[in-house]
């Protein structure tokens, strides 16, 4: 149960049933593969993806992401929001996040990801010889400050997805176990209750 | 369709207001709303999901599937845009319409604001004119608008605020830190701070409790049915009559016409995409400045082949919101308690009276701010990623304020609504184009604003300053749209009377944003609300005299 759902029912107030996409991503370690094939299959079917898609998270996988997309994407959320004494992106479940956005709101950046993906793994192989997951933290640094400028297009989307993941609500799947609140110090669950009144029961409508 | 007295389309700040007058002074109501009634309950809290960050959609509608605009930006760059996109200028689609999620400021405009022309002279340019109105004739309705709407605030530090009768019906929030710090050096600097006025319970008041000062409160829909709105206030009152009945779903298609040129009702699509006609003796439109114009420009007949009240190709010009400008200051103590709403010091010493300057506006401190909303707020000079930006974030989250403040904007007849020729909406109708940009001299303006606001920040004790506001490229609406059906004297150059009532056609009538003449330096939310009481009392005087029966 997410401290979200502990924080509004002690306030006696009920929200209905999450969605099915809004539900807390498993660890990614539970998850069954899903081959990028099956997925544009199942996107086919248009109106019962998010039916479907709840299948895909109860195993495995991602729901747009290739395996390798995923790789390269990783190092890019963790260049852009590195470990320190508080999670990366990615150990804050970011990936996640966009991945998820992918199959849904974010449906119309999938060229841009896909394109802007290939075109740093290229520039990678060309600068260090491999791909962006084999580098060091300091040689991604030096890639993405080049891609920034080359594909500044791309670059911004993966940015802000990445600061949206890291920074915004658990429920999408990134900020897990709301690790960017904790270290801002923001309350985890939210304090209620500070006006100088109680709020009655009765009161609420 | 049983035909019925009145049937207005919106039920935001001003249709709910119009709902709840006409139906209690016995008028049969009906009130069409596009959008659904959400309720307290239906505040998801969602960080990226709301009607201030939208980065996932808007909370509160409309929906990024078949409700698209067209934006004419200042470059002469054309491209249709999604209600989630910022060029969008939203407000909002639900019962409430901005005032369910708003951050709730809600100001008198100061007397001068009904005066501007006579007060400046019009730039160069410009389509600065004053009000038909006074505000000594809006005071009474002013005054209405704070005690059933339900205000909380204090103007007794500032001299800057016009004549009023009595307080407010609520105290003003206990200050939070920002208020703590930014009061004493805005005294040192020879200002007046006071407590924002906001359509926020901050004691039990009409029924509900108080603000319980969470963070998700400016953009969101309260979670505890604190801030006042019209969803909660006057619409619920309307159908306590028994004589209003609100349809929500429904979307507008035209005000109807006979031959004789009066309107015999609206056309519009149900909750089943099914065109419906609902007669009606008088038509109100309420849908903001936006979409309201956009419906007056829809509603093509015979008479009036150019659109509704439109015969000098008035409609949809003057569209003006507000061009914020200020400052982020940093410190090297904390700043921020996280305690909503945010938002709780102003002052109005700069919405007049600097020589050079037509107008000027108020500066406050920003509402709360969630996470997400930090991260382009960096210090100058801090890279935009990388482990410097997560510390800094860490840093500076709690070691910031911002003052800003909506400086009050030149209109321009350029800046305009018209319907695009060839992009439709889901129902088949045209949309909005939103062409032309702000007054050059509002950004003279907003470029002072932002040093004033950079001074107070400096002297509370800011160690590094950041200005904002610069010269955006494209027309300014959002949730503060207005102007689009002026309000004057002259048939010529406005399209309502002084009572909201078409020049051409007197069965129709305009009550929203969109009859704003000039906007204020502040939030119009309280504005609208009080100019839809004020000419409610004239319709429902007219009604009781006359009649507008055919």
């Amino acid at each position: 149960m997410s401290g979200d759902r502990v924080a509004t029912i002690l306030m006696g107030v009920i929200l209905p049933p999450c969605r099915q996409g809004e539900k807390r991503m498993p660890s990614s370690g539970q998850e069954k593969n899903l081959s990028r094939r099956s997925f544009v299959a199942l996107s086919a079917l248009g109106t019962t993806l998010p039916v479907i898609g709840c299948k895909i998270h109860a195993g495995e996988g991602w729901e747009f992401l290739s395996d390798a997309q995923a790789r390269t994407l990783k190092a890019v959320c963790d260049a852009i929001v590195p470990a320190d004494d508080y999670p990366s992106a990615s150990q804050a479940g970011v990936l996640v996040y966009i991945d998820r956005q992918l199959a849904r709101h974010y449906r119309r950046h999938r060229d841009a990801y896909r394109d802007g993906l290939l075109a740093l793994d290229d520039l990678s192989r060309q600068r260090f010889g491999g791909d962006p997951a084999s580098l060091t933290p300091q040689q991604m640094v030096q890639l993405l400050t080049e891609f920034q400028h080359s594909h500044r297009k791309q670059f911004d989307l993966f940015r802000s997805h990445t600061l949206e993941g890291y920074y915004g609500p658990p429920r999408h799947g990134g900020n897990r176990d709301a690790a960017s609140w904790r270290m801002l110090g923001v309350d985890e669950p939210p304090l209620r209750g500070r006006a100088q009144y109680d709020l009655k029961k009765d009161t609420a409508s | 369709m049983k035909r019925v007295n009145a049937v207005i389309v919106g039920a935001g700040a001003g249709g709910g207001i119009v709902a709840k007058q006409l139906a209690t002074a016995g008028l049969s109501v009906v009130l069409l709303e596009r959008g659904p009634w959400y309720t307290a309950a239906d505040c998801r809290k969602d960080d990226l999901r709301n009607q201030r960050t939208t980065v996932l959609g808007n909370a509160f509608g409309p929906e990024d599937e078949g409700n698209p605009r067209v934006l004419y930006d200042a470059g002469g760059q054309m491209r249709t845009v999604l209600p989630s996109e910022g060029s969008y200028q939203n407000n909002a689609a639900c019962v409430g319409g901005g005032t369910l999620s708003y951050g709730a400021m809600a100001w008198r405009y100061l007397p001068q604001d009904f005066r501007m022309r006579s007060t400046y002279g019009a730039p160069a340019g410009s389509s600065l004119e004053d009000w038909p109105i006074s505000y000594d004739e809006l005071e009474p309705f002013y005054d209405q608008a704070e005690y059933e709407i339900g205000i909380s605030g204090d103007y007794s530090g500032t001299p800057f605020h016009g004549p009023r009768k009595r307080p407010l019906p609520m105290p003003p929030l206990p200050p939070n830190r920002e208020f703590e710090i930014l009061s004493p050096a805005a005294k040192r600097l020879g200002l007046h701070p006071f407590h924002i006025p906001m359509a926020r319970n901050s004691v039990p008041y009409n029924g509900r409790g108080p603000c319980m000062r969470c963070r998700w409160c400016v953009g969101f829909a309260c979670e505890v049915d604190a801030k006042n709105g019209s969803q909660n206030t006057v619409i619920p009152a309307a159908l306590a009559t028994g004589n209003c009945e609100l349809r929500t779903g429904c979307m507008a298609k035209e005000v109807t016409v006979d031959d004789r040129g009066r309107a015999t009702g609206v056309a519009y699509f149900d909750a089943g995409n099914r065109l419906q006609t609902q007669p009606a003796d008088i038509v109100i439109v309420s849908a903001c400045a936006i979409e309201s114009a956009r419906l007056l420009l829809n509603s093509r007949s015979k008479l009036f082949p150019n659109g509704l009240g439109n015969r000098y190709d008035q409609v949809g010009r003057h569209l003006q919101g507000h061009h914020y400008t200020g400052a982020i200051g940093f410190f090297d103590f904390a700043t921020y308690d996280d305690v909503g709403p945010g938002a709780s010091i102003a002052v109005s010493d700069y919405n007049h009276g600097t020589p050079g300057l037509s107008g000027g506006g108020a500066l406050c401190n920003e509402f709360i701010r969630l996470p997400i909303q930090m991260v382009e707020r960096m210090p100058p000079g801090t890279p935009r990623w990388g482990l410097a930006h997560k510390q800094a974030m860490r840093k500076f989250y709690r070691q910031n304020i911002a003052v800003m403040g909506p400086t009050q904007q030149i209109p321009s007849a350029d800046a305009r609504v018209t319907l695009d020729p060839s992009v439709k909406d889901k129902w088949g109708m045209p949309v909005a184009r939103i062409s032309g940009n702000v007054h050059p001299h509002t950004f003279e303006i907003g470029e002072v604003q932002s040093h004033r606001a950079e001074a107070w920040l400096k002297e509370a004790g800011a160690i590094a300053t950041s200005r904002f506001g610069g010269k955006p490229t494209m027309v300014s609406g959002g949730q503060h749209q207005a102007g689009t059906c002026r309000m004057g004297n002259d048939p010529r150059g406005s399209v309502v009377n002084r009572n909201c009532q078409l020049h051409d056609v007197d069965n129709v009538f305009v009550i929203d944003s969109s009859v704003h003449v000039t906007n204020g330096g502040f939030n119009p939310a309280l504005t609208i609300m009080a100019v839809a009481y004020f000419a409610s009392a004239e319709l429902v005087r007219n009604w009781k005299g006359t009649g507008f029966r055919s």
